[in-house]
């Protein structure tokens, strides 16, 4: 267990240098405006979408890596991430898609996750009811209202809610 | 510039992968709106997505490979039934829930140690395509295999409909533990998954699973079609035309 617990601060740690020693501090700024259309308070840098951004001669190359195959949302994301920096004076963007390593909800920081669950979502890993906080869960559907989720409801409060799976 | 032969042989691999994740993906996609219950819809959609998503994933690797100026919607949209390579259990018709159930759980069980395997692939973007379609072929698997169990071993009407889906579909389970010619010499360069080693460890997980089910594991000979050469059942035109409909009407139409 306290493996995994490592491995997960690793990557948590690894995002966050990618960022700190970041050439171009500003386009980072700017992305930070950038949200899940699905999950509006993530950012995409939250999300571990955003995997880095920078000049690149007259370009802004941005790397992202797809959450779910099939999330219909990556082309909403590349589409806002282009419009933010055309407003920002970038016409010029490339986005890189970044396969690999595979998109983890290892990478939501504990900031994110508690945006998720103040929006009323379960964070992934041990659900908890995001309206009372019980642990006394059940599972309606391994499969939600978008990919990223699956549909629960409490036990003890009875309210249906979304969890953000484990990924 | 023409490719040379291990080029070939890598494009007609990527997109053999990919045309059976979209032929996939279209049969699951019919179930939007036909779905037993709301959760079931959802799943089902979700899953279109993900095969949908990943045959996007191969698509595109295999034209980083040919670099031929096609498009990803050339190759989805401008082949007829011929040129497709998809095995022909994902072009067999929608059925009822229990072909869906399935299909699923048959050809599941199979992606997950075939991508497992694949994620160990010298080629780095199917690798890369392996790692994160593994992940979703294993959650696909825990929900098709407990449907398995839920109809098998459940009303009379359940087990008839589960054991006559799982009948149906046997002979064509064959068909996805045989390489076709590229694919045995890019298995010799430690590219492809040697697919025909999965058969083993499949049948005794689907032995198993089928025995919980309460089900019995048919008899059926193999299915005499090849996709990988084109050679399909009646089944892929007719869901080729309606999938492609509308580039077929409207040449690079864009939403």
């Amino acid at each position: 267990m306290s493996g995994r617990i490592d491995a997960v601060a690793a990557a948590r740690a690894d995002r966050l240098r990618a960022r700190r020693e970041a050439r171009d501090p500003g386009l980072w700024a700017l992305l930070d405006d950038v949200l899940d259309p699905e999950v509006p308070v993530l950012s995409l840098w939250e999300l571990g979408v955003l995997q880095d951004v920078y000049h690149d001669d007259a370009e802004v190359v941005v790397v992202m890596t797809p959450t779910y195959s099939g999330c219909p949302a990556m082309e909403a994301m590349e589409e806002a991430v282009r419009a933010r920096l055309r407003e920002a004076g970038h016409p010029n963007v490339r986005i890189v898609r970044r396969l690999s390593p595979a998109w983890t909800t290892d990478w939501l920081s504990g900031e994110a996750r508690r945006a998720l669950v103040a929006h009323g979502i379960a964070a992934p890993g041990a659900v908890e009811c995001p309206q009372c906080g019980s642990p006394r869960v059940s599972s309606i559907s391994q499969f939600g209202s978008t990919a990223c989720k699956a549909l629960y409801r409490c036990d003890d409060c009875g309210e249906p809610f979304d969890v953000f799976k484990s990924h | 510039m023409p490719l040379d032969a291990e080029s070939q042989d890598l494009f007609a691999y990527t997109v053999a992968l990919a045309d059976d994740a979209l032929v996939h993906g279209q049969r699951l996609a019919e179930w939007v709106s036909r779905a037993p219950t709301l959760e079931e819809e959802l799943a089902i959609a979700n899953v279109a997505l993900d095969h949908i998503g990943r045959a996007r994933m191969f698509y595109a690797r295999a034209l980083e490979i040919s670099h031929d100026g096609r498009s990803e919607d050339d190759l989805a949209y401008g082949r007829g039934a011929d040129e497709f390579a998809n095995l022909a259990i994902f072009e067999l018709p929608r059925g009822d829930f229990a072909v869906a159930v399935a299909r699923q759980f048959l050809t599941d069980a199979f992606n997950v140690p075939f991508l497992a395997a694949l994620t160990t692939s010298r080629d780095a973007g199917l690798a890369a395509i392996g790692a994160k379609a593994l992940k979703e072929s294993t959650y696909h698997l825990r929900r098709s295999r407990d449907w398995v169990l839920r109809l098998g071993d459940g009303t009379d009407e359940s087990r008839r409909r589960m054991q006559g889906a799982i009948d149906a579909l046997w002979g064509h389970c064959a068909e996805l533990f045989e390489p076709f010619a590229a694919e045995q010499r890019l298995i010799a360069r430690g590219v492809a998954v040697d697919r025909g080693a999965l058969e083993r460890p499949w049948r005794e997980a689907i032995d198993a699973t089928l025995a919980e089910a309460t089900l019995r594991v048919p008899t059926t000979q193999p299915a005499p079609y090849r996709g990988r050469l084109g050679r399909h059942t009646v089944h892929l035109a007719p869901l080729l035309a309606d999938m492609q409909a509308l580039q077929r009407t409207y040449p690079g139409q864009q939403w």
